[in-house]
């Protein structure tokens, strides 16, 4: 059994393409069709209204120089939270509940406002790793603590994307075969169960919006730091 | 100064849409057409754009487009993983 549980992340292949290639283009498809008209069709205004709404939430702690990374975070928002809900879909692929995929745009992003950070004001970048007001004597171990929670960063952000995407479809997975296996024991056993299920689909649909929303802002708060 | 009518190269004849051709004609229909990458690109393109100018770009658009795409794409994943999925089907033999 534990072998077939996991087995549902393999992203399959036909004809030596993967459906993973699929997946990742199905929010472009989704969202990006220019028209003949300046002003857009109804559901372009419709995103481009509620990215308005939360972007200006997401670049609410960067001052004016941060304003420039806004097209990269709301497109990253954007990305995650589509890849995220359409894997809620039957038979599909979320490409999200791959480590590797969640690390390549964790780990950039972060080394990005780190290496901006100490390039362009090495000396208040390394000052961040001594909180102010700390007492003398604890300086040099908070150091390391400060510049291992850095190193702990791109890890914890990839990761927590992961796992709170693989361990929902592992949930949804399980109490679905739950479902399936109890019909024959008892139905009403089972119609609880399902109604569990539908809750559970509910919140598999908030964490995955919010899950792309919290990979985000993070970054704004890290790109916050070393600006 | 200008190009004379025998000049003007001639639009090339338009060739019978898919749904016309016989069966037994399917494969020099298929012959005929451009199998380069650049061929399969711009088909696929034609596709998109006539999908996009009869649903997307419309003055009062509604859910209709997205929810076929999103129906396509789901019909497309299971004819995708079908290999890898048919193990987990309650069949009498597997």
């Amino acid at each position: 059994m534990m072998v077939s549980l996991f087995s549902q992340f393999d992203s399959p292949w036909l004809l030596n393409i993967p459906l993973v290639l699929l997946a990742l283009i199905m929010p472009w498809k989704l969202f990006v069709s220019f028209g003949p008209s300046w002003a857009g069709t109804r559901s372009s205004r419709l995103v481009y209204a509620t990215m308005e709404t939360l972007m200006s939430q997401v670049m609410q702690p960067l001052n004016k120089l941060g304003f420039r990374w806004v097209v990269l975070f709301s497109s990253l928002m954007l990305m995650l939270m589509t890849l995220n809900v359409i894997g809620l879909f039957p038979y599909t692929f979320t490409p999200t509940t791959q480590l590797s995929m969640n690390l390549g745009l964790a780990v950039p992003l972060w080394l990005g406002t780190v290496v901006y950070g100490f390039r362009n004001h090495p000396v208040i970048a390394l000052a961040h790793l001594c909180p102010e007001g700390a007492p003398n004597l604890l300086v040099p171990v908070l150091v390391v603590v400060e510049t291992l929670s850095i190193l702990m960063r791109p890890l914890a952000l990839g990761l927590r994307l992961t796992a709170n995407l693989t361990a929902g479809h592992l949930l949804m997975h399980l109490i679905s075969s739950a479902v399936l296996g109890l019909m024959e024991l008892s139905v009403m056993l089972s119609g609880i169960t399902l109604l569990l299920l539908v809750f559970l689909t509910m919140l598999e649909i908030a964490v995955a919006l919010i899950q792309g929303y919290v990979f985000a802002i993070l970054v704004t708060l890290y790109l916050d730091e070393n600006l | 100064m200008g190009l004379s009518a025998s000049q003007i190269p001639e639009p090339p004849k338009k060739d019978l849409p898919l749904w016309d051709v016989k069966l037994g004609e399917l494969p020099k229909w298929v012959a005929r057409r451009d199998i380069s990458p650049t061929g399969v690109y711009f088909a696929f393109k034609r596709a998109e754009l006539k999908f996009n100018n009869k649903y997307v770009h419309v003055k009062r658009g509604g859910i209709a487009p997205y929810a076929m795409m999103l129906t396509g794409y789901c019909i497309m994943s299971y004819i995708w993983s079908y290999d890898h999925i048919k193990h987990d089907m309650m069949r009498k033999h597997h």
